[in-house]
């Protein structure tokens, strides 16, 4: 198969971008998009031409570091990761654009990298249950109903990919947000620290420059893990009640 | 020049060695913990959880990872589960029998007392991570469920759906991240180590190159622990993440310490098999398949049938043909290779011909479709998505592919390599797994190293080290940090007409070819001339363009490449020295007369741990004598 293809380029942070063309040629059907790319990058290497610096390590759909925008959409068309995107989703002799995840809380790199950093502070924030290592109570001490560890693990599912700030209009992190606030505060374990964690996360998240949630759904749709979003419901009661409680300092 | 080497295992019975040892262990105050500085490179399993409670102790840690973000170290991949003598299905478990199933599971070829601390941990570690929140599969009743898993006898496996890795290195990952905001760990992702720096014979520190802006810097520290996983990546293809590579322990092995067993690798049944040259890595399917479905290959070779034209008379069911009681469930290593053999023989699936079928027919037959949609529909999902061929209709077809090495770096029972400092820990050393690992073991290694066993056995050396603080301006730092900008500098200027991939994928064909899952002395003689030779054309002919100081990411592939050149010639070396079969390693020469691995316990019963003696010069084996006092050797059969 054969491509078109319109790359982002940008030297490093500092320097602006632009698109290039690049042709991408004798593409296996059955390759994936990022060994398409590889391809490329090799013949690009052949001519003494600085390859298209990507993201990524898995390359299985669980470690979240690829992030492309293909054709206006994060991680491109179809459910799940842009490495897990294959050539024969697309026509021969398509023209395919390729963006890096754009968002101000995602300041570029080079090319089609991009820091998400910003991720981690939020965890650093308040994304954990305090535990000091060795002092925990036998494990099945304390029950957790069927149903709400299966919730909790479909909100814990969430790779960090990005998808979601990427696709947003705000550019708003909240799906990624509340998977963490609803995995931790669903369970048993998470009810000690249930507001802090709540104030805290949000109260990074802007800081960070990250937009707010105003119900266009194009999280959940690009989102690989499927992550509802409903859970931004539960985040948005969590974070009412837990303001609340503290403005009434109670 | 090391001749002997001392493992350092406490005295007295079996059950009681941990304890003991604790209880002779130095400590370090909690008011003298801040004036220790502490470097751990690598954020997986072993990494983090290694980190974030050195962290939480007190010490002053420094934590590097080459990826993004501490979260996506490649612990992150693995699907099953992680092994813990709960004894939670009341099946008769114990920890005596999870240390002699790992024993036994590994031919034989570890050590009985860190095998058994291993499994004493096991409990503690599901205790942790379900305090930290990992959301482990639950019973109705809200108790944990688990599962059994390769080929024991009991159900032992913890898991989080297929998502178990993903989910116990979120846990240790948000406990280091509580313990960054503390300020007790500074964490620089994007960070990779490029060399181990010696003080008087001590390990104190790295020099590391920022990804980002390309600056080399040194960093010192009053001991170094190293988790930074194993070496599947040498055979260019494997199921580990692009980025895993041996730099960090070849690095340090250059420099001193001992590379023990670097022939042991497992090669895991099922995965997708290779589709074409431009293949970057294989993706492995959970080995639950083989409970349902049946392995086969037509009897007659280039077949040119689809497989539903095939009759059943014309089909080789060959694992149920020779191992009539264990069938499709025999062992990992002797399902790979019995799959290598009929593909040999030319009877192997698939435009490549390296493939075997793997049919659901029967069982969906039996069970109906919608059972095992219900059973497998994620693994044939994913099939679908990677084939675009449909496993409830026509066969899988799968094949073995290298993705775990049970070899690393020489460490004794306090996880110290044979360098003073240099701590080792989870894929990265070399001691639970012997020549072959369990399924759901690798996870519980790399907590139980990290939670549990460093952050007592750092204090012991710790300990020893009060008033001996080094800096990264002395002049041991700057040699080391000229040596790593030198390479690099050479690396750049070769601007020669082959790229780092293409010496990548010709040096994975040559050691999977050669050391792959059989191996005989004349193909390890020839793939050690081989590899000498790729390695003298990478230096003159590879192209790395760019330059050193910016965000390169041919010159980071470039710089692995060069340590796995090296680094290939000694699990070449090692495989051609161990004449017998075990576990993984299966030597052609060593067979019984059906055709399985034959140990010769006489000869090899030892850890065989190389000593770097320079570029030119052959390494010295020293060998470390196992002795088994609990578990008695026995052949593995499966007929």
């Amino acid at each position: 198969m054969n491509f078109k293809l319109k790359v982002w380029r940008q030297k490093d942070g500092a320097a602006p971008g632009s698109f290039r063309d690049y042709d991408a040629k004798d593409i296996p059907s059955e390759a994936s998009f990022l060994e398409m790319l590889d391809i490329v990058n090799e013949t690009l290497v052949g001519i003494g031409e600085d390859p298209i610096a990507f993201d990524s390590d898995c390359r299985e759909g669980i470690c979240g570091t690829c992030s492309l925008v293909i054709n206006g959409i994060p991680h491109g068309p179809g459910k799940g990761t842009t490495c897990q995107l294959y050539m024969r989703r697309f026509a021969d002799g398509d023209t395919i654009w390729i963006e890096p995840f754009r968002a101000t809380a995602f300041p570029p790199i080079k090319d089609l990298v991009v820091d998400r950093g910003a991720f981690d502070r939020i965890i650093e924030a308040g994304g954990y249950i305090v535990v000091r290592t060795g002092s925990a109570p036998e494990a099945n001490a304390l029950p957790v109903p069927k149903h709400v560890a299966d919730l909790a693990m479909e909100a814990a599912a969430c790779i960090g990919c990005g998808a979601c700030v990427a696709a947003c209009p705000n550019s708003s992190a909240m799906l990624f947000v509340s998977a963490k606030v609803s995995h931790l505060g669903l369970l048993p374990q998470g009810q000690a620290e249930r507001e802090s964690r709540v104030l805290q996360m949000v109260r990074e998240m802007d800081e960070l420059g990250f937009g707010n949630c105003r119900n266009h759904y194009e999280c959940e749709a690009v989102c690989p893990a499927e992550v509802s979003a409903t859970f931004i419901s539960r985040l948005n009661r969590d974070y009412a009640l837990a303001s609340a409680k503290e403005a009434l300092a109670v | 020049m090391a001749t002997t080497l001392d493992s350092k295992v406490p005295s007295g019975p079996l059950e009681k060695k941990w304890d003991k040892h604790r209880g002779e262990s130095k400590l370090v105050a909690p008011n003298n913990r801040p004036k220790f500085d502490v470097i751990v490179v690598g954020s997986g399993l072993a990494g983090a959880s290694a980190a974030a409670t050195l962290g939480e102790l007190g010490y002053n840690v420094k934590c590097f990872c080459f990826q993004d973000s501490p979260r996506r170290a490649h612990s992150i991949a693995a699907q099953g589960g992680i092994n813990a003598a709960k004894n939670y299905q009341n099946d008769g478990d114990s920890v005596f029998r999870l240390f002699y199933d790992t024993i036994k599971g590994g031919d034989f070829r570890s050590r009985e007392a860190n095998v058994h601390r291993l499994a004493q941990i096991s409990l503690n570690i599901i205790d942790q991570c379900v305090a930290q929140g990992v959301p482990f599969a639950r019973e109705y009743g809200g108790l944990l469920a688990n599962r059994s898993f390769g080929g024991v006898q009991v159900s032992r496996t913890f898991y989080a759906r297929g998502q178990t890795g993903q989910q116990l290195l979120l846990g240790a990952y948000q406990a280091l991240e509580h313990e960054i905001a503390a300020g007790t760990v500074k964490m620089y992702p994007r960070t990779e180590m490029l060399d181990l720096v010696l003080v008087n014979g001590h390990a104190k520190g790295i020099v590391v190159r920022d990804l980002i802006t390309g600056e080399i810097r040194a960093c010192a520290a009053d001991t170094v622990i190293l988790a930074t996983g194993g070496y599947s990546n040498v055979f260019y293809l494997s199921t580990n993440a692009k980025g895993c590579n041996v730099t960090a322990t070849w690095r340090a092995h250059k420099r001193g310490a001992l590379f023990a067993n670097p022939c042991f690798t497992q090669i895991h049944p099922t995965c997708i098999p290779v589709s074409g040259p431009y293949q970057a890595k294989l993706t492995l399917m959970s080995e639950s398949l083989r409970n349902d479905g049946r392995v086969w290959v037509p009897n007659k070779g280039k077949d040119p049938r689809s497989p539903d034209q095939i009759p059943e008379e014309e089909r080789d069911y060959y694992l149920e043909r020779k191992y009539p009681s264990f069938g499709n469930l025999v062992p990992r290593d002797i399902a790979s290779r019995n799959a290598k053999e009929v593909c040999d023989e030319g009877r192997g699936v698939g435009v490549s011909g390296l493939g075997v079928y793997l049919d659901f027919s029967d069982a969906i037959q039996r069970h109906g479709e919608s059972e095992i949609r219900e059973r497998y529909g994620n693994l044939f999902d994913m099939y679908l998505n990677i084939t675009n061929e449909n496993a409830y209709k026509t066969p899988m077809r799968i094949y073995p592919a290298v993705h775990y090495t049970m070899g690393g770096l020489w460490v004794d029972y306090n996880l110290m390599s044979n360098i003073p400092g240099l701590h080792v820990l989870g894929e990265a050393n070399f001691s639970d797994h012997g020549a072959n690992r369990l399924g759901a073991s690798a996870l519980m290694q790399g907590l139980s190293d990290g939670y549990f066993v460093i952050p007592s056995t750092v204090a012991n050396y710790l300990a020893t080290q009060m008033g001996k603080k080094v800096s990264a301006e002395q002049s041991e730092f700057k040699a080391v940090e000229d040596d790593v900008r030198r390479r690099i500098s050479r690396l750049l200027s070769i601007k020669g007409k082959k790229t780092v991939t293409t010496f990548h994928r010709e040096l994975g064909l040559l050691v999977w070819d050669k050391c792959g899952m059989a191996r005989d002395a004349q193909g390890l003689q020839e793939a050690i001339q081989k590899i000498s030779a790729m390695r003298a054309e990478f230096w003159e002919n590879v192209n790395v363009l760019g330059d050193g100081a910016e965000f390169n990411q041919a010159l980071e592939h470039a710089g692995r490449v060069a340590d796995f050149l090296e680094f290939a010639e000694l699990m070449c070396l090692d495989a051609l020295e161990r004449k017998e079969s075990c576990g993984g390693h299966f030597r052609l020469e060593s067979q019984t007369k059906d055709g399985e691995a034959l140990r010769d316990d006489e000869h090899y019963c030892h850890v065989a741990a190389w000593e770097y003696t320079g570029r030119e010069t052959r390494p010295n084996l020293i060998k470390e004598p196992l002795g088994f006092e609990y578990v008695k050797l026995s052949q593995r059969s499966y007929k």
